[in-house]
């Protein structure tokens, strides 16, 4: 074929036209029906009309959320979506120890926390969900609910206050909170305290397990202290913006928001026996002394698995 | 109070000006229980007050301790709380309407032998709305912040009077009833009004947990306290919350995210939002109901969510575009009538 193809059609004019135009509207139904098919499989026009009819109940708001704001629907099919390929293909997170997490009733697990942003909490939420699950209802700090957006995705992801009537309601209603008693001053912690537990508050989520009488299961999580390295911190720009404080990694904000990617560590995250509560009377939760040693037990116990997990890990990013 | 012999019941009703205290204040009187309902206001009511005696007062006056003592009566309802200054002027006209009001009426209460029961209209407006509150407020718990100013600063003063009349006055049934925001067809208030924009502002990045009361609970609650005259505090909602989006989305309206530090500022169609409401709108807020119906014995007939439901039939949809094109690829999929 040498020859151009106009002169085999004498008088042919061509015209610039829409790139799209020229595709017939079959054309568009099939390539529309094989994409469809690529996405929700051989099914695909019951597993669509299925996605349809899940939007429109978004759309019209004909779905339910608890007296605290858990959108049970989103958090399952979109947040923990989302987060799961973070937690199996970038954290690699390695779960142990998750039968000692009870399978019904309350009960409160009480973690170490670190990393700069709670990342710790929320593959600890995708992990709980994933082997056991449960829905882990997390607390949070008044700056968490204070935040636009975050406070709104955190509620709505199942989080509440972290204050004893919330801890005590929630728990007394059958649900698996999750506690970080460290705070900020543990998220916030520099890179050389990297597993060295801060203080544990004032033991509050102690009292409220006594109160309600439920186990409380220890965790420890390894990996999460690598993930952004705090090397430094700007105190007095955080006390103008109301932050707890302004983290400096290597790589933020040096790197601006490529230096928001975090480190890729390997994580060993493992729930330790339950300490049980119910042989305690609920009085007994305000003799500061009890709640004094309860609260050292947990925490002792939480620091030497870091400890044991640490020697057990290859490397940081084994 | 529940059993009364003989005579009928006599009521005092403040409030009957408005909507919610004339329709309570015409139901009570066709009670066969109820020998006389008294209705006072500064203003006249607006519609049919059916068998109601009218009195026109104004409850800051010492008059009301007269029309307590020569009607003998023994029940006073509390309505005539505002939550707006309104048609009655500015703000201060409000202020003392609610506080100085509430202080002389329970004053003439006070002095009134045959005085058996009161019943206070509060509302959940009294615990605030912040980040730092607990996800359920129950009757026991204080605000986290005290309201400095407005509607949710009356209630609180108006709250500590009646609690010091109800020490004082031991042999009288108080109960106060903290109500969720009312919500009905017919109601106007900020929240009803701010729903019934064709476009709904909203605070950017914030959702709030909302209960609300329908109207006919409200009456039917109010008719219980004064039928069974359980003392105390109540919260007094519909079951389960609904956040502001699902709201906005029953209603097919559009919402404009403004944000926090504007939404003050704004004036949606020449009006502030007053604080309370935009500090409900920014955090929301949820009460417990558990006393409600263990201890006062009431059930609403309307959960949050047919509340939202019935009002909804009331405003015209303004957005609704996304739904009907959802509707109409479904009916296209499954070859079935898309609704």
């Amino acid at each position: 074929m040498t020859e151009p193809a106009a002169q085999s059609f004498p008088g042919a004019t061509t015209r610039e036209r829409h790139p799209l135009k020229a595709i017939p509207a079959a054309d568009w139904a099939a390539a529309l029906e094989s994409a469809a098919k690529e996405v929700f499989g051989p099914e695909w026009e019951q597993q669509l009309a299925k996605f349809i009819v899940f939007l429109r109940r978004r759309v019209s708001g004909d779905y339910s959320v608890d007296e605290y704001g858990f959108d049970r629907e989103l958090t399952q099919r979109f947040l923990l979506a989302v987060l799961r390929p973070i937690k199996e293909k970038w954290f690699r997170v390695e779960v142990r120890g998750i039968e000692n997490i009870p399978t019904d009733g309350g009960a409160l697990i009480v973690s170490n926390h670190s990393g700069t942003i709670p990342m710790d909490g929320l593959m600890t939420m995708v992990s709980v969900h994933d082997e056991l699950g449960r829905n882990l209802r997390p607390l949070g700090a008044d700056l968490v609910f204070r935040l636009p957006i975050v406070g709104n995705i955190a509620r709505k992801a199942g989080a509440t206050l972290a204050c004893s009537e919330d801890a005590e309601r929630m728990l007394r209603g059958g649900e698996l909170v999750g506690v970080w008693p460290e705070g900020f001053k543990g998220i916030g912690k520099p890179y050389s305290e990297r597993y060295k537990l801060q203080r544990f508050g004032r033991g509050g989520f102690v009292s409220s397990a006594l109160r309600t009488g439920v186990p409380i299961v220890p965790l420890s999580v390894v990996g999460a202290e690598e993930i952004y390295p705090l090397v430094g911190n700007i105190p007095a720009l955080a006390k103008v913006l109301g932050l707890p404080y302004l983290p400096i990694t290597p790589f933020f904000p040096l790197l601006g928001p490529l230096g928001l990617v975090p480190l890729p560590s390997k994580w060993l995250i493992e729930f330790g026996e339950p300490i049980r509560t119910d042989a305690y009377d609920s009085s007994e939760a305000d003799d500061p002394m009890l709640v004094f040693n309860v609260t050292d037990q947990v925490r002792e116990t939480i620091q030497q698995t870091l400890y044991r997990l640490l020697g057990e890990r290859a490397s940081v990013f084994g | 109070m529940a059993e009364r012999t003989g005579p009928g019941r006599v009521l005092l009703v403040t409030g009957v000006s408005r909507d919610l205290g004339r329709r309570f204040a015409r139901a009570a009187a066709r009670h066969p229980n109820v020998e006389r309902v008294i209705g006072v206001d500064v203003a006249p009511p607006r519609g049919d007050i059916g068998k109601v005696g009218f009195v026109r007062a104004d409850i800051r006056n010492p008059v009301i301790a007269k029309v307590i003592a020569k009607e003998e009566v023994d029940t006073v309802v509390h309505l005539s709380v505002i939550s707006t200054p309104g048609s009655t002027g500015g703000r201060s006209t409000m202020k003392e309407l609610n506080v100085i009001g509430t202080m002389q009426l329970l004053a003439a209460c006070q002095t009134a032998p045959s005085l058996k029961q009161v019943v206070v209209k509060s509302t959940t407006h009294v615990y605030g709305a912040s980040s730092r509150d607990p996800a359920m407020f129950t009757e026991s718990m204080e605000p986290r912040r005290n309201p400095s100013t407005g509607y949710a600063r009356d209630v609180a003063d108006i709250e500590s009077y009646v609690r010091g009349f109800a020490r004082r006055r031991p042999d009288v049934a108080v109960t106060l009833l903290r109500c969720a925001n009312v919500l009905g067809p017919r109601v106007a208030s900020p929240i009803a009004e701010h729903f019934r924009r064709p476009v709904v502002p909203n605070v950017l990045g914030f959702d709030p947990r909302l209960q609300f009361l329908h109207e006919q609970d409200l009456y039917g609650v109010l008719a219980h306290a004064v039928r069974t005259g359980v003392p105390g505090t109540f919260n007094v909602a519909g079951d389960g919350v609904l956040t502001h989006s699902q709201v906005a989305r029953r209603l097919q309206r559009l919402t404009v995210p403004i944000p926090e530090p504007m939404f003050g500022l704004a004036r949606f169609g020449g009006k502030e939002y007053p604080a309370e409401l935009r500090a409900l709108l920014t955090y929301g807020r949820g009460v417990d109901t558990t006393r409600m119906r263990s201890l006062l014995g009431f059930e609403p007939r309307f959960t949050t969510e047919e509340t939202v439901v019935d009002f909804a039939e009331s405003v015209t949809p303004s957005a609704n575009r996304a739904d009907r094109a959802l509707a109409a690829l479904e009916s296209r999929l499954t070859g079935a009538p898309g609704d």
